[in-house]
């Protein structure tokens, strides 16, 4: 991937990213003041001119307000950090980025956060003279997951990729570009993409009753590997014949720890120690987030288009992690 | 291990106890173990009984058996754990 | 000449002490003087009284909780659909009415069953979280309100609001609250039940009115009944109530179905201030519980709407009469154990 295609975002930027960066002739979305001014002086000194986008936070009507990233729409932050771009010719403003926040389900939020890009952007043309090449929504599609708390699936209830679609272009034509001035739009559609291609296979390591009466089942994941459970309610089927019988479970995870629960409360038929399961739509932030903790990490398939199955990543052994971990000196000598 | 006296089935698998007006459902093993353990049977005649007539193995058949009867103990279907 | 008859299915039987509107709306479908209908009753769980009623409810089957998903819910209908040939659902409640707007063109196009609920358009700008913005488009004045995800919000409100305050949840309940202790209190109380996010909405003093109306989805009010609760029950609810006239009300009603075009059922709860000024706290996208005042003041409601459904024109209704009172009560039914048992093992009664 050639740097001049890589946009680099985010709150800690060191300065050998940035001056990597400018070289390379990335994309560079500023987050905070003191990322401005060093890029500004890094401009200088390297002779360079930087490529760059501020990113906006604002109120889209959407709580919380991701306000710790970029700067703020409403309060004019974000219209003074254009300004400290615009009138110092050390960089070039080619674009404006938000992220309003992630699994969104109101696609009218999106509306929004397009239309207040869009004003800064044809402020900066009404002062400046100069087009934004792009406009960068960010991401934060909800995927078809079922968030915890909420009272619906969220299979029925998250917005198609054409409800997001016409509220961030309707936002984009009616905000007043002269047509051919239209600037491109970007997207960050990551999990949305993603999440429903992964599944997850697991299986029953042991049945109990709790004191309480309630059935508890054991599998041999947990958020150690479902690290995604902490904030869905993850569809969970059997993965082989049932009958229609069902009861309430907890499921819990194999770790010795009390947090390790998969799900509090899921309704299936009853399972036996062997029985597989298939935990759906978990292909994203599982596999970023996963950690190496009592169990070890397990291998990964692709299934292509041909049905035909890939190993493309496999199972962990000791030596994953013995590879990476250094022995002092004074320390091989020790005899247990 | 005893079935309280009085506990009312009936063939959908509805379990009824009058004396405290509690209602249950089970399904038809649950239903058929229930009547064999009213009938008196010990849960080793039961364990012949379903071996015999379900393909199951006698130890899955103990994990299960022995869940079940907690359960009914724990409803007050039937009576109390026995004490230390 | 030989009036039709009509399969009609029915959900909310909860006739309890905060009751769903199924039972009054069978009550004043049974009188009809258009059609005879055949009634069949949608339950959720074996104790809603309707479903123990049998000279208003033909036959009664549980429907999965609208927490299992829409495909739950429509292998179930296809089910009962190949039974009983159903030729209309009337859904009652918020939390399912998602799922039944969702479901309205499978069941209209394949299953040949009329649902005549609001558009998702409509029931989404409707919502409590949305009130505000639906205020302004429609010119209606509603309550300041805005929507909180943490108790770590709370603090803070007090920047935005005067206490009390109302908490709100997303599909029921609501508490006024006087402390940020209190309001913290009912987040957890409301969220536990009915999940996020929690609607906070400025406390407004005066009377509360409501209406009960129905639009033809082309922006014409066909009936509205404005009444005020006379007596109000520990959880809020109207243990009677008195037809009102009003024509500010009426005024208010019928500009906000004509401007949103709404289709079907709807309550509209409000308040009157002292100042006469009018606040819009809620809109419910169905009838009320006490949708049979509407009949008995001279407004069949649920009639209209069956009749819209099956396509025929119906003409608004051109007066109702004011000063008739509802009071509601409470009647013991005595059911078998047998018919206890049907309903919770098979499903059906």
């Amino acid at each position: 991937m050639p740097g001049s295609k890589i946009i680099f975002n985010g709150p800690d930027k060191t300065e050998t990213d940035l001056k990597l960066a400018i070289e390379n002739n990335s994309l560079i979305h500023i987050d905070h003041l003191d990322e401005l001014y060093l890029i500004k002086e890094l401009a200088v000194e390297m002779n360079k001119k930087p490529r760059v986008a501020i990113r906006v936070n604002m109120d889209t009507g959407v709580y919380p307000i991701w306000d710790r990233f970029g700067f703020n729409y409403e309060n004019g932050q974000a219209w003074d950090a254009i300004n400290k771009i615009m009138l110092n010719d050390k960089m070039e403003l080619v674009g404006l980025h938000s992220h309003i926040g992630t699994f969104m389900l109101s696609p009218n939020a999106y509306g929004i956060a397009a239309s207040k890009l869009s004003d800064l952007a044809l402020g900066i043309k009404k002062k400046y003279k100069k087009n934004i090449q792009y406009l960068d929504l960010g991401g934060g599609f909800a995927s078809k997951n079922t968030l915890k708390g909420s009272y619906l699936q969220g299979v029925d209830t998250s917005p198609t990729f054409d409800q997001y679609a016409e509220a961030i272009s309707t936002a984009i034509l009616n905000a007043g570009f002269v047509e051919d001035e239209l600037p491109l739009l970007l997207l960050e559609s990551g999990r949305s993409l993603i999440d429903e291609a992964g599944s997850l296979l697991g299986t029953v390591i042991s049945n109990k009753r709790l004191s309480d009466g309630r059935r508890a089942t054991i599998m041999d994941f947990g958020v150690n590997i479902l690290f995604t459970s902490f904030w869905y309610d993850h569809k969970i089927s059997p993965a082989q014949d049932f009958s229609q019988y069902t009861e309430d479970a907890v499921l819990y995870g194999p770790l010795c720890m009390n947090i390790d629960v998969i799900r509090e409360n899921v309704t299936l038929p009853p399972l036996k120690r062997d029985d597989h399961v298939v935990v759906h739509t978990v292909g994203a932030y599982n596999m970023t987030q996963w950690m190496q903790f009592i169990a070890m990490r397990p291998a990964v398939v692709m299934i292509d288009m041909n049905e035909k199955a890939h190993v493309i990543r496999n199972r962990e052994t000791l030596d994953s992690i013995e590879s990476a971990e250094v022995m002092p000196e004074y320390l091989k000598k020790f005899k247990l | 291990m005893n079935i309280k006296k009085n506990i009312a089935l009936s063939d959908s698998g509805f379990v009824f106890d009058p004396s405290s007006g509690d209602s249950f459902s089970t399904n038809p093993i649950g239903l058929e173990i229930i009547k064999l353990l009213q009938n008196g049977k010990s849960a080793d005649d039961i364990k012949k009984h379903i071996t015999g007539a379900y393909m199951t193995d006698g130890d899955s058949f103990e994990k299960d058996f022995y869940d079940f009867v907690n359960m009914l103990q724990k409803l007050k279907i039937a009576d109390g754990a026995e004490k230390k | 000449m030989k009036k039709k008859k009509f399969t009609i299915a029915v959900t909310g039987l909860n006739a309890i002490d905060s009751p769903g509107p199924g039972v009054p709306v069978i009550r004043a479908l049974r009188e009809s003087k258009h059609f005879d209908v055949r009634i069949i009753g949608l339950s959720y769980e074996a104790l809603e009284p309707g479903i123990y009623m049998h000279d208003l409810v033909d036959k009664t089957y549980q429907i999965p909780f609208p927490s299992s998903g829409i495909d739950s819910l429509l292998t179930r209908l296809k089910y009962i659909n190949d039974i009983e040939k159903i030729d209309l659902i009337i859904p009652n409640f918020d939390a399912e009415l998602f799922s039944f707007i969702k479901l309205v063109d499978t069941l209209e196009k394949k299953m040949k069953i009329k649902v005549f609920v609001p558009t998702i358009e409509q029931f989404e700008e409707r919502h409590k979280v949305n009130l505000e913005a639906f205020g302004k488009k429609h010119k209606i004045k509603v309550p300041y309100s805005r929507t909180i995800f943490s108790t770590a919000e709370i603090p803070a409100l007090k920047d935005q609001f005067t206490y009390p305050l109302v908490v709100k949840g997303k599909f029921y309940d609501a508490s006024v609250a006087y402390t940020p202790e209190q309001a913290a209190n009912y987040f957890n109380k409301i969220t536990a039940k009915w999940g996020l996010p929690i609607i906070i909405q400025q406390f407004v003093h005066g009377q509360e009115v409501n209406v009960t109306a129905i639009g033809d989805g082309n922006g014409n009010t066909i009936g509205a009944v404005p009444m005020r609760k006379t007596y109000i029950t520990d959880k809020g609810k109207a243990w009677a109530g008195i037809s009102i006239a009003d024509d500010k009300l009426m005024s208010m009603t019928k500009k906000m179905i004509k401007s949103s075009k709404w289709r079907g059922g709807l309550e509209l709860e409000i308040i009157k201030t002292a100042e006469e000024d009018y606040y819009l706290l809620e809109i419910n996208p169905r009838f009320p519980a006490w949708v049979y005042l509407a009949v008995g003041c001279g407004q069949n409601h649920p009639e209209a709407l069956v009749r819209m459904a099956m396509g025929e024109e119906v003409k608004p209704f051109k007066k109702y009469d004011i000063g008739k009172m509802f009071i509601r009560y409470a009647y013991d039914m005595i059911v078998e154990l047998k018919e206890f048992e049907k309903i919770s093992t098979l499903g059906e009664l």
